[in-house]
């Protein structure tokens, strides 16, 4: 089997059932892209995984990980007007962090060419929302590609990549969740042969780069011209094709594109439906003569789209413009607008309209057991930060969440950072929570990746206006969440920074840090940094012991993990350690006695505090 | 219109996506058609883990349908029940390695944990057959290798022969544990 260190750099062209996110670094590879940039976002981690795979010297990109996604745009774009083909990947609220400079690529040349991969959530499996990035390519004029599986991963990532050069522009390739982590089998090809060329080609006057006042609008005639380009090739390119189904009588059809196309002809081929579809690859310009021709050829046309009413409405607005007869239908109601298209939901909602053609869905009625919540790691140091601060809040107390893991605080047993909007939003929303507010306490969470990567204006501002909060920066030195990518000053990026010095150094008056397990002293800070009038940060730092045990064991350490015990003799059964302390190691009986699971339990040992009764101690 | 459903679940952590991916690169090998999935993010924390693989020409789209699977992987058995409740196709089989993690609303007393009856009788109730597997095993990343080995030695999946399922466990298993995971792997065949 093919190790992932070979992908990215194995000279020859071989095949390879691989995801989504993997055939898309191999393609990077094939294509010739020679800066590929990121901020760590389900569902991309993976594309990363593979392009650091091999040792740097083995490959003819670079790769960088950047503090937020809005730096990381900025950085593959240096490189894109530079000449240098360029890619950057996020997650889809990214997108709303890069917006900023995303919106400007199209009035620019980018020598390079620049493909802006999106992970978009549908269903938000890992998102605060399932926004649909497809409004962002009318707003800023960028053609989209939608695969639908890795095989499209591959082939449309080689077609953006290289269109974009020839355009000296930018490309959207919006990839969704179960594109990314879908694994089929794939034909790769070989690399290019040439070595790179890393000749610095910036010349100020293939521009003008600078969009100021009277300059913005020969920029934009140029951008709209450039999608003038691509509505020409969107009518031509083999991406965009008809499957044809449909037999005599009357003619029916379905518009769709990327993942919910294929559930679509999965569901015509299921139910033996006699229905053409149109699939577009590129979907945004939309191909207007070809979908003309479509609804001419059909009687009735179905725009299954997942989502928004994007396509549905241009499909519409078209119709009308040419006068067409065609009957179109689309998604009834707001529940249909909501959450992943499935092969059952396309026939579900194809049987609304064609009956006859696709079965009714039928109903599952099935008892769940209880539910699982998603949790904190046994050893987690945000537990016993929780923990500790929970008992030491005044009732009342407003508790703000940020991104991270932390952010499952929120969950029963300890409900805590209890409003939630984007990364880095915790200190300036409980700022504005304490605006006039002398009844109620506010506390904010920050994680230190989200800190670097959005939190710092918020601190800045909050320093400098001295708002009446408590910031609890929670360190575990990584980004956890997504798979431990470093972050910048953690020792793995860059000199270590010293979090204490960079908060002091913006004006923290107010700052007290200890270990995450040490819960009385972090009790104690809280009540003073509570008391303290004005900003007021409080660090608890503790490694992140997913990664801690993981590193331990990939070094080989042979250390034997001494696992706590509960005393039956001693237990008391208050159930503070299962039930308010909440490590899942800890197993509660039906009898009524609680154990200890060692197959979970990692010896960290900072539950034994926490037992009333003492009961709890290190094993032998 | 035919394919070949697996459901395979389990709490964030235990290998799920491991195990799947060793079934999906095994069905490649012996020249099935496969598409298969991983679902994750948030859950990885000690949540609802899903991967699903699908084998036969048919099968366009990654996701197994509810009441889709012709075979439902379970590593933790709270996970079995609600894997086959939502996924097991009348005339389905289930096989889980039978460990108990409680969520937290369990070890709140606020819901019951499953027995192995339990479970045998609601997977019975859907129509199915339920079976637990349990192995002596030093580290409980290896129960992974048990469950394959139950599944190769009953020729679970169609079309899909012990030996290719060994031959990719040797190469994704970590040399280090090499030895250790074939024998937990062979010794699975006798319930």
């Amino acid at each position: 089997m093919l190790s992932l260190s070979e992908l990215t750099v194995k000279k020859e062209g071989f095949s390879a059932l691989v995801m989504g996110n993997h055939a898309l670094a191999r393609a990077m590879a094939e294509a010739g892209t020679m800066v590929i940039t990121s901020y760590p976002g389900s569902p991309t981690p993976e594309i990363a995984e593979a392009l650091q795979a091999p040792p740097e010297a083995a490959r003819a990109y670079r790769f960088e990980f950047a503090v937020n996604e809005k730096v990381a745009l900025e950085i593959a774009a240096g490189a894109a007007v530079n000449g240098h083909p360029a890619a950057v990947f996020f997650k889809s609220v990214g997108l709303n962090v890069a917006a900023d400079s995303l919106i400007q690529l199209p009035l620019m040349e980018l020598a390079g060419g620049l493909v802006v991969i999106l992970g978009d959530d549908p269903g938000a499996n890992s998102s605060q929302n399932e926004q649909d990035n497809r409004w962002f390519a009318r707003m800023g004029y960028f053609p989209v590609f939608e695969p639908a599986s890795p095989a499209e991963v591959y082939v449309m990532y080689k077609e953006a990549a290289a269109r974009a050069r020839e355009l000296r522009a930018p490309v959207l390739l919006r990839l969704t969740t179960h594109v990314c982590h879908a694994r089929e089998k794939v034909n790769f090809g070989p690399l290019p042969t040439a070595a790179p060329d890393w000749t610095p080609r910036f010349d100020a006057k293939a521009g003008p780069y600078v969009p100021i006042t009277s300059a913005v609008f020969p920029l934009k005639k140029r951008a709209l011209e450039k999608l003038d380009r691509w509505a020409a090739y969107v009518e031509k390119t083999p991406l965009n094709a008809v499957h044809n189904a449909a037999a005599g009588g009357r003619r029916l059809g379905a518009i769709s594109a990327g993942l919910p196309a294929l559930c679509l002809l999965e569901a015509v081929r299921t139910a033996g439906a006699q229905v053409d579809v149109l699939k577009l690859g590129l979907s945004y310009p939309l191909p207007a003569g070809l979908i003309t021709e479509f609804l001419r050829s059909h009687d009735e046309v179905y725009v299954l789209e997942e989502l928004d009413r994007v396509m549905e409405t241009e499909v519409k607005a078209l119709a009308y413009d040419r006068g067409l007869a065609c009957r179109l239908h689309a998604r009834r109601d707001h529940h249909e607008l909501m959450g992943e298209t499935s092969p059952e939901r396309a026939r579900a909602a194809l049987n609304e309209v064609w009956p006859e053609q696709f079965p009714a869905p039928v109903k599952r009625a099935a008892v769940l057991p209880a539910a699982r919540l998603p949790q904190m790691c046994p050893g987690c140091g945000h537990r016993s930060a929780f923990h500790a601060i929970k008992a030491a809040l005044p009732p009342g107390a407003i508790t703000v969440g940020d991104i991270g893991c932390h952010s499952l605080g929120f969950l029963p047993p300890y409900n805590m950072g209890e409003i939630l909007l984007s990364m880095g939003h915790s200190v300036s929303t409980a700022a504005g929570l304490a605006l006039g507010n002398a009844a109620r306490k506010v506390v904010a969470f920050v994680g230190d990746s989200t800190f670097f990567h959005a939190g710092l204006p918020g601190v800045v501002n909050a320093a400098a206006r001295d708002s009446d909060i408590t910031l609890v920066l929670l360190d575990n030195g990584t980004t956890a969440m997504t798979g431990h990518q470093p972050r910048p000053g953690n020792g793995e990026l860059g000199e270590r920074l010293s979090l204490p010095e960079v908060l002091k150094s913006l004006g923290v008056k107010f700052l007290r840090e200890c270990d995450a397990y040490e819960q009385g002293k972090l009790a104690g800070f809280m009540k003073e940094a509570m008391e303290h009038k004005g900003f007021a940060v409080v660090i608890a730092r503790h490694p992140c012991m997913l990664k801690f045990m993981r590193d331990r064991r990939h070094a080989g350490a042979a250390v034997k993990t001494q696992h706590v015990e509960v005393d039956q003799g001693k237990c008391a059964r208050h159930y503070t350690c299962a039930a308010d302390f909440a490590c899942p190691s800890f197993i509660r009986h039906p009898d009524g006695s609680v154990t200890v699971n060692p197959e979970l339990c990692i010896g960290d040992g900072s539950c034994i505090q926490t037992c009333p009764a003492k009961a709890i101690g290190r094993g032998k | 219109m035919s394919s070949f459903n697996v459901y395979i679940c389990g709490v964030g952590g235990q290998g799920v996506g491991l195990l799947a991916a060793a079934l999906a690169q095994a069905a490649d090998r012996a020249g099935l058609k496969v598409i298969s999935c991983d679902t994750h993010g948030l859950a990885q924390r000690g949540g609802v883990v899903s991967s699903h693989v699908r084998m036969g020409e048919d099968a366009l789209t990654p996701l197994v349908p509810e009441g889709g699977a012709d075979l439902v992987l379970a590593l933790e058995r709270l996970e079995a029940l609600r894997g086959a409740a939502q996924y097991l196709k009348k005339g389905g089989k289930v096989f889980y390695y039978d460990t108990a993690y409680q969520p937290v609303s369990v070890r709140r007393a606020e819901a019951a944990y499953p027995s192995v009856e339990d479970v045998e009788k609601a997977v019975k109730e859907l129509g199915g057959t339920a079976a637990p597997v349990r192995a002596a095993v030093r580290d409980p990343r290896m129960q992974n290798a048990a469950l394959l080995g139950r599944l190769a030695a009953e020729g679970a999946v169609p079309g899909l022969a012990a030996g290719v399922m060994e031959e990719i466990l040797r190469e994704i298993a970590p040399a280090a544990s090499l030895e250790e995971n074939l024998a937990i792997f062979r010794a699975a065949a006798k319930p």
